[in-house]
């Protein structure tokens, strides 16, 4: 027959401090261990929300990233040519050549110059970008020293209203509109005209080349024959995994620091949960006597103990959960390693997360209280019983 | 004498739950000491920046060169000493994991700006002499096993090609914070390989200069007088202290620093936790004790003495074995990750700020417990049982 739960509540009460010690320790770590997932998730979702599926990026050969790429415009032209690419319903290319520079630009609050991305765009480049979205004033006259601001870029920088002026390169620019790209890493970038950005910046050649595919399956053939091409240097690739690329440095730094704080954390944890269940039955030993002189088998003991464990696991992961749900409302922007460019990304959390979480702090619960719950069963009735 | 020995008795009671406690704090010293320096190794760059340098880049960005031809007017500029310039490379050994920071440079000037390199002069001659030439710092010969004389080819992510360059030198650090797995070329070779090509946009630019002031005391004036020379120009310059061109790179990545401190700071409060756990529990179990020792006349204050005595006993060998602990393994993260962090070393201040938080850990975790062991009256605390 098995103890009631009943029986493990009304001891974890008992020691309401001790309990409360615990769990807020084990709370702690999940909450640790919730955040970097989500951060991780976070910074996954950003980036490969970016890319398109049936776009292609063609970049210089080894460049790996559009800020240190150059097509020139000959090859722009024999890219450009390509029956692949898919038509508009003006019966126009979707394809667009673009530029991409970094410029300095204080932060607001500090005032530190942090690299932003300015993208030199085409008309045909927001048809290819259906994530992107005017969301207050227009969009910038071709022709004119105009640019817009990702919506991400204007809570985070200095003067980045619309009407304000930003000096770069040769001339002052006017911020005409802001854009909303969703979760994706256009949010952090400044688009104006690339012809009038090329030259600006002395740029004689385009950082990139973006297009649609006709159908996305003719993609390695496209691909073999671009690269092969005698007249080209250059490399191609699908959007998606372009970007999935650009993020490869800093998401495996969050996973490397996101593993090793959470191990460290939970072994404190679980010797925090440790010293609870140790001293829980040292402190019951004439208890244990007595249920097991009432009949209550080593295994009810054993059972009852280790779901004493895992409630405070379970109350631990709970409350862990519970803040950590509220760093949804933090957007983190920080530098990208690899494009050297600031870019901004939030929290995120998915069912699994939550169940991981919440599996994870089982298992510290479980760790922390078998080898105090085995002890528990292993008592001698009459040993038990006669310590007071 | 008699107080320490009952302390540690006290402390020592149960073995296994003091066990445990010193093995948490232990951990969370530990995480705290090795977290602490991946900081300070952010930093290191920072540090190890001399107040006599300047760095003049174009006012735009970093990707954006600046004309050889400001050279000359550079050096004209008062209290300016001597003027060196450099390109980042950016190339890739093999493949992108193998990560160093790889320069074109003006050796000869360069050298003369950074005495903390320490070269061999028979080896320093033969980098001058050969254009194709490169040195390297100690660490990384050592990293990849080159030999002088051996052949090194880079892939070029912003100057396209495979770029071959033979080993003729290699530096020492001349203290403990000079970062030794650099690898410099000449810029000569970069420059002229670039005009022979189909005009890639930096042949005669450089990335940024570097410039010695005589006087530390005329930076300021110096780089206002730079920039204001070549202001209204094609490529406005941003001229400032070398101190505060590094202290830009730390400041664009704040955002995972501040993490990394809030971590450390998070690791503390977890072992607070556990050790105001540990110390709760002993003090449940020893009430009847208390009652006892207030019967023969000692004050609650004797007590709550007792009590932070013992709770400063626990966590102080904790961090004591948590600080040995961090040596050996902050080399090993040394060994792992150091060619993201060149300069790895534990400073003192780690050692202080860890026994400070023991400290602090001690005295939060057995607040709670004094108070209840003082509280107890005596009729009720010898009632008590279990």
């Amino acid at each position: 027959m098995a103890l009631p739960l009943s029986y493990n509540f009304r001891n974890l009460w008992t020691r309401r401090l001790t309990t409360a010690l615990t769990v807020s320790g084990m709370a702690l770590v999940v909450f640790v261990f919730a955040s970097i997932l989500m951060l991780a998730n976070g910074l996954q979702k950003t980036l490969v929300e970016t890319g398109s599926y049936d776009n292609m990026v063609v970049l210089r050969k080894g460049s790996g990233s559009e800020v240190v790429s150059g097509v020139s415009r000959e090859q722009a032209s024999v890219v450009e040519t390509q029956p692949e690419i898919a038509l508009g319903s003006n019966g126009q290319r979707l394809l667009a050549k673009e530029i991409v520079v970094l410029i300095n630009i204080p932060k607001k609050g500090t005032l530190k110059p942090s690299n932003v991305i300015v993208r030199g765009i085409e008309e045909n480049s927001l048809l290819l970008r259906p994530q992107v979205r005017l969301v207050n004033g227009r969009l910038p006259r071709p022709g004119s020293l105009e640019v817009m601001v990702g919506s991400s870029l204007v809570k985070r920088f200095q003067s980045m209203g619309i009407d304000e002026a930003l000096c770069c390169g040769m001339g002052d620019w006017r911020i005409v509109g802001i854009f909303d790209a969703g979760n994706t890493g256009f949010s952090s970038e400044i688009w104006g005209n690339v012809d009038q950005l090329m030259p600006a910046f002395r740029r004689p050649a385009y950082s990139s080349i973006l297009f649609k595919l006709r159908d996305p399956s003719e993609f390695g053939e496209l691909k073999d024959r671009l690269e092969s091409d005698p007249r080209l240097t250059v490399e191609a690739k699908r959007e998606t995994r372009y970007y999935a690329e650009q993020s490869e440095m800093m998401a495996t730094f969050l996973r490397i620091l996101g593993i090793s704080i959470t191990i460290i954390f939970s072994l404190g944890a679980i010797i925090g949960a440790m010293v609870t269940m140790y001293s829980t039955v040292a402190n019951r030993t004439a208890e244990i006597g007595t249920l097991r002189a009432l009949g209550f088998q080593r295994r009810a003991i054993l059972a009852a103990f280790l779901v004493e464990s895992l409630l405070l696991g379970f109350l631990g992961g709970l409350a862990g959960l519970f803040f950590a749900s509220f760093m949804q409302l933090f957007t983190i922007s920080t530098m990208n390693f690899q494009t050297f460019s600031e870019l901004a990304f939030s929290f995120s959390t998915t069912f699994e997360i939550v169940y991981k979480a919440l599996v994870f702090s089982l298992v510290m619960g479980f760790v922390g209280g078998v080898l105090p719950a085995i002890r528990a069963s292993r008592m001698n009735i009459v040993d038990a019983l006669r310590s007071s | 004498m008699l107080i320490l020995k009952l302390l540690f008795r006290n402390a020592f009671r149960n073995k296994l739950r003091t066990g445990l406690t010193f093995l948490g704090i232990c951990i969370a010293i530990l995480s705290f000491g090795l977290l602490r320096t991946v900081i300070g190794a952010w930093y290191a760059g920072v540090d190890a920046s001399s107040a006599t340098r300047l760095i003049t880049r174009n006012s735009i960005s970093l990707v954006f060169p600046l004309p050889l031809s400001y050279k000359d007017r550079i050096r004209q500029t008062n209290g300016v000493k001597n003027v060196s310039y450099g390109t980042w490379f950016g190339g890739i050994y093999i493949d992108e994991k193998n990560f160093f920071p790889n320069l074109g440079v003006e050796p000869a000037s360069f050298l003369g700006l950074y005495p903390v390199f320490i070269l061999r002069p028979e080896e320093k001659e033969s980098f001058l002499k050969d254009r194709k030439g490169f040195m390297a710092g100690r660490k990384l010969i050592e990293k990849y096993g080159w030999k002088l004389g051996d052949i090194v080819t880079l892939k070029g992510t912003f100057f396209p090609g495979n770029w071959d360059f033979v080993l003729r030198a290699v530096y020492r650090g001349k203290d403990e914070n000079t970062d030794e797995t650099q690898f410099l070329f000449h810029w000569d070779y970069l420059n002229e390989t670039l005009k022979k090509g189909t005009g890639h946009p930096w042949v005669d630019q450089v990335g940024y200069y570097i410039i010695g002031v005589t006087r530390s005391e005329l930076a300021s004036e110096v780089s206002s007088a730079i920039d204001s020379t070549f202001k209204n120009s094609l490529a406005e310059t941003l001229t400032e202290t070398e101190k505060a061109f590094q202290q830009s790179f730390v400041a664009m990545s704040g955002a995972i620093i501040t993490a990394i401190q809030l971590v450390s700071m998070v690791v503390i409060v977890i072992i607070m936790a556990v050790v105001a756990n540990t110390m709760v529990m002993t003090t449940r179990e020893r009430i009847g004790e208390y009652a006892v020792l207030k019967t023969l006349g000692f004050t609650g204050r004797h007590i709550a003495a007792l009590v932070f005595g013992e709770s400063l006993v626990i966590t102080m060998i904790g961090c004591i074995l948590g600080m040995a602990l961090t040596f050996p393994a902050a080399e090993a993260f040394s060994r792992t990750v150091g060619s993201y962090f060149p300069i790895f070393t534990i400073e003192p201040s780690t050692l202080y700020l860890d026994v400070a938080a023991a400290l602090v850990v001690a005295l939060v975790a057995a607040i709670i417990p004094a108070r209840r062991a003082i509280r107890i009256r005596i009729a009720e605390g010898l009632r008590r049982i279990g």
